[in-house]
């Protein structure tokens, strides 16, 4: 593969605001007294609680099992007591039921998995049985379960491992890959070996140059090749990332195994790592806690189940009353009303964002200046669909391949006339989804 | 948590927190910064108008500007409608536009007329900015043309930094010159030739096209496959019998079709989105200007062949639908 | 002179040839249509709204003359005027009980607490984006989607909540799928107290995020003449429609909460939250 960065048709380049964090080292947050673990982290079926109320769990204890093949397990993220099970604040803003552990201070790790030291000639069901056991999800921000993405029906023969972090603001992979980088590298192996693969291909944003040139550093022991994207948003979304570096299209509708790929994010490559070296099961993560108004923005490694409130304690407050509290990044994450939505496997950012950032939404007709089918990655017409769906005309939408949308977000980015087209898309694919749930039910 | 810490530490307010869907954060493009940008991309054009017919042409353009700005205001009014709307520059625009199709020697209620035509008739009565299916430059232009055929074809011949230049001389537009007539290349390239304000000058479009197509405010598919068009259709008709028209170049450089290709068929709301639409669009106004042009009974045809092809925007938009990315491959596996 | 009048006799003669066309092909291709239908359709209020379950008066209209139903589904004709279609097509006009629209909520922003929001003001699209932004994950969102799709404009918001005016409504329930919270049901006309509240969680929770939820403290249920008027289901009590309570039992039952509610009243804006 060449030197020169890889990238993909569209996108937008927003200011990446990485500064206020990228060189603050990853920093583990103290014990807190008590953690309200969301139940239903992942993409797919939510666990079964296994405890009650009163139960003494120690750390990594299992919480909850998982109900199916696109469901993961849930562990306790230290020991104490179970005190409540009821519903708290989750991240769509809807209440979800959540596992409340009250610590006893101890910490105190329970019958962790046995380490499997020898991956190298463990077999490769094992390794994967392992993943499937420490509940490791994409912790880029959809939160799909690794292991499904493991058991590819088809024949794969990619394995790419995402260090795009093309979000702005968010550094939480960037510290991970500079100050875990043989950790990265070696859940890179891991996986590899579960796929019977003999090497993987991570792909890095080209604005983090320290961390591509830590991990060339070492890359060649693992078997694993790096290589530089160019610096243009969604490259780190999944169909834009294969593109990128292997010039393949995964169909709409159609997965990555499709074209052969599998796509892991790095931090899930470290979580697998653990899972395996270590026998931990995947209990934390580290999130990035940024944004102008926070006092000190930073990269935390926080236990799931943190309330967000103290996240942002950590780092200090805030200067000035925020406008928005966002999960995850500015282009894709989502808005919160509540400060005790607690972190999830999922949560790579922490974000406010100053009010002079908050766009209004103005409802300006579209002037169909083009620009957001010149920014689509996935080449369908914004301006059009967003019409269509305020005819509610949800058929038409469809034909113009609705469908296709990643949300990733370009299209309002540039709009002139700010129209919500994100929130428009989204709303055809639910009308459509529940359209077609109708007629099945017929 | 360190225990020791004793400053208070000032937290978010939830009930403040405005919930949106994604993306949190726009780029800073907004209406009015690309009607700026438009605007000042007209501006070489309007100080060559200014050169060349003298003070009369800059009262064509403050009354048409401020003209289609007060009828803004004033429909607004009348049709309760926020008012605000006169500030998103497009109606100063639309102004601009409509003062580039006129004669300097244009009487002042022609300029209000037009004014009148261009806002209500063209853009607020289909809805307002984003909803008009025509240009509404052109709009008042063809109306006027039709309406009083005299006055809109009589021009001004240029008299260059005369200011006060008035409407003592007045002289044939290039295209309806014959034979020995003709306007010298190097005359219609610097705009030293009778005509519209924004007709003369090809250099100073071809310098605020340039400005247009660097800030990526027009597609370059429009004016070149415009252009080109013209250029190969009446090259092969002076080819063919050089006595029924005038070489393409001196076709590409007269009349209106600089001023037609890079600022009215590139209007964003009467073009096509795609840029295989915009080729089509293109190709589509050279070929009627041309036809118009060559065998037509009107001297130029610009501003027709705009308007008729903006009437087909829709359906070119509907027919150059692209493939969204990971199409072809569906249909690759059905087809197995 | 020979000019004009060969341009007029060139018109007249080409209208009447195309007008012979026109004719000739009416009647060649001319469908056979019950003219019953017509004028039932006539008979019809004509607004279209689709409350008797088909696609507009006139299909209805077919319907009727077909068999397939029968007048008294017309959700807006008054009794006389179904008798008429009746009475013209030798057929009972049936019957039918009146139902209105009922919005089980009472949360207005009075009263509960909406996170400030921002986007596309649709009850639909705002659910995805944060469940409606409003503190009660069931109450309702706010956004007037159901009021924009009533056809009798018998749905007013007041401060974020869309209330129904029993007067107004003739239960043609084109409200109740704009509904993401499916907040709206049809109720017998004829009772007026209802249940303003549909969330099913603890009272607890629910006083947390609301003032007027029902906290299913069942002084209703005792104040009711039988126990069978009211339903208990979980945390929250609701109306048994087909034993209804009678009007007296909002002043009876005392609710602490103000969740019970008399319909009338409700839309008059007797209630907080909801006063003009």
């Amino acid at each position: 593969m060449s030197d020169k960065p890889r990238k993909f048709k569209g996108g937008v380049h927003p200011e990446d605001s990485k500064a206020l964090s990228a060189s603050k080292p990853v920093q583990t947050a103290p014990l807190l007294g008590k953690y309200t673990v969301i139940v239903h982290q992942n993409i797919g079926a939510p666990p079964e609680i296994v405890v009650k109320k009163g139960d003494l769990v120690k750390k990594g204890q299992l919480l909850a099992k998982a109900t199916g093949f696109v469901s993961v397990p849930l562990h306790a993220p230290t020991s104490g007591t179970v005190t409540a099970i009821e519903k708290c604040p989750g991240p769509a803003c809807v209440s979800v039921p959540a596992i409340e552990i009250t610590a006893d201070g101890q910490d105190e790790w329970g019958s962790p998995f046995e380490p499997i030291a020898d991956w190298q000639n463990a077999d490769p069901a094992v390794l994967k049985q392992r993943v499937v056991d420490a509940g490791i999800v994409g912790m880029g921000g959809a939160g799909f379960p690794s292991h499904v993405k493991l058991s590819p029906t088809k024949p794969v023969d990619t394995l790419i491992l995402n260090g795009a972090e093309c979000e702005p603001y968010l550094t939480a992979d960037h510290r991970l890959m500079l100050e875990q980088t043989e950790d990265v590298l070696l859940g890179a192996a891991i996986l590899a070996r579960i796929l019977g693969l003999e090497t993987a291909v991570i792909g890095v944003e080209a604005n983090k140059p320290d961390a591509i040139s830590k991990l060339n550093a070492f890359a060649s022991n693992y078997n694993v090749t790096v290589q530089t994207l160019a610096v243009n948003y969604p490259q780190g979304a999944e169909k834009q990332l294969i593109y990128a570096l292997t010039g393949r299209e995964v169909p709409i509708g159609g997965l990555p195994m499709d074209v052969g790929c599998v796509v892991q994010n790095v931090a899930s490559a470290v979580a697998v790592a653990d899972a395996v070296i270590k026998g931990h099961p995947s209990i934390e993560r580290i999130t990035t806690v940024t944004g102008e108004p926070v006092v000190n923005p930073g990269n935390w490694r926080f236990r799931i189940g943190t309330p967000i409130s103290k996240a942002i304690e950590l780092a200090g407050g805030v200067k000035v009353q925020p406008a928005k509290l966002l999960l995850g990044g500015p282009m894709m994450g989502f808005a919160q009303n509540s400060l005790d939505v607690t972190v999830m496997k999922n949560t790579s950012g922490i974000l406010l964002i100053p009010v002079e950032q908050v766009s209004q939404y103005t409802s300006e007709p579209c002037i169909r200046c083009g620009r957001c089918v010149e920014a689509c990655p996935m080449d369908i017409l914004p301006a059009t669909i967003s019409q269509a769906v305020e005819n509610e005309r949800f058929d038409w939408a469809e034909q113009l391949n609705v469908a296709a949308c990643i949300e990733c977000g370009s299209c309002s980015y540039v709009c002139p006339s700010h129209r919500p087209l994100n929130q428009h898309f989204k709303r055809a694919k639910a009308e459509i989804l529940a359209a077609k749930r109708k007629q099945q039910k017929k | 948590m360190s225990e020791s810490e004793t400053t208070v530490v000032q937290m978010p307010d939830a009930t403040k927190l405005v919930v949106s869907n994604s993306p949190h954060i726009r780029g800073g493009e907004t209406i009015s910064k690309i009607m700026v940008q438009v605007f000042i991309a007209l501006m070489p054009a309007a100080i060559a108008a200014v050169w060349f017919f003298g003070l009369a042409a800059l009262e064509v353009m403050v009354l048409c500007v401020m003209g289609c700005m007060a009828v803004e205001v004033l429909w607004n009014k009348a049709a309760k409608k926020p008012s605000g709307s006169w500030k998103d520059g497009s109606a100063a625009l639309t102004g601009l536009l409509l003062a580039m199709n006129l004669s300097s020697g244009a009487p002042w209620w022609i300029c209000i007329l037009g004014s009148l035509l261009a806002i209500v008739l063209g853009k607020q009565l289909f809805g307002g900015l984003g909803y008009n299916p025509f240009n509404p430059a052109l709009v008042a232009r063809v109306a006027l043309l039709i309406g009083f055929p005299q006055l809109m074809t009589s021009w001004i011949a240029p008299q260059p930094g005369n200011w006060l230049a008035c409407d003592a001389l007045t002289g044939a537009t290039p295209l309806a010159a014959t034979g020995k007539e003709l306007a010298s290349i190097s005359d219609l390239f610097y705009g030293n030739v009778g005509g519209c304000l924004g007709e003369t000058s090809a250099l100073a479009l071809l310098l605020g096209g340039a400005f247009l197509l660097f800030r990526r405010i027009i597609k370059w598919q429009i004016p070149a496959s415009f252009i080109a068009t013209v250029a190969i259709i009446t090259g092969l008709a002076h080819h063919v019998n050089p006595e029924l028209t005038p070489p393409a170049l001196y076709h590409v450089l007269a009349g209106g079709l600089m001023i037609g290709a890079f600022f009215m068929a590139t209007d964003m709301v009467t073009s096509p989105m795609t840029a295989n639409g915009a080729l089509i669009f293109g190709v589509g106004c050279g070929v009627i200007t041309s036809v118009i042009r060559v065998w037509g009974g009107y001297p130029e045809g610009v501003s027709f062949s705009i308007l008729f092809m903006n009437a087909l925007t829709p359906l070119i938009d509907r027919y150059t639908i692209g493939k969204p990315f990971g199409y072809i491959r569906i249909k690759k596996e059905t087809a197995q | 002179m020979m000019l004009i009048i060969t341009a007029v006799l060139f018109t007249a003669g080409l209208g009447a040839l195309l007008a012979l066309i026109i004719g000739a092909t009416a009647r060649a291709f001319a469908v056979e249509t019950d003219s019953r239908i017509e004028t039932v359709t006539e008979m019809l209020p004509g607004v279209n709204c689709g409350g008797c379950g088909y696609a507009g008066c006139a299909d209805f209209a077919k319907a009727i003359v077909e068999g397939r139903t029968l007048p008294v589904q017309c959700p807006v004709s008054t009794s006389v005027h179904t008798a008429r279609i009746a009475e013209y097509l030798g057929i009972t006009a049936g019957e039918k009980e009146k139902v209105i629209a009922v919005v089980r909520c009472g949360g207005s922003c009075a009263v509960t607490v909406r996170s400030p929001y921002n986007g596309v003001s649709d009850c639909r699209s705002a659910v995805l984006v944060a469940g409606g932004a409003k503190g009660c994950d069931f109450g309702c969102v706010g956004f007037a989607s159901c009021a924009r799709a009533c056809p009798f404009d018998a749905i007013e918001m007041r401060d974020g909540l869309a209330v129904v005016h029993p007067e107004l409504c003739i239960g043609c329930g084109k409200c109740v799928d704009t509904c993401p919270k499916n907040l709206i049901v049809l109720t017998p006309a004829a009772v007026d107290v209802h249940v303003y509240c549909n969330s099913p969680e603890k009272g607890a929770v629910k006083t947390k995020v609301c003032k007027t939820a029902c906290i299913a403290c069942r002084k209703c249920v005792k104040a009711a003449d039988n126990e069978t008027q009211m339903t208990v289901n979980g945390f929250l009590v609701a109306d048994n429609y087909s034993n209804p309570p009678i009007s007296d039992l909002v002043e009876k039952a005392k609710c602490p909460t103000k969740a019970l509610r008399l319909a009338s009243k409700h839309a008059a804006g007797a209630y907080e939250g909801v006063s003009k």
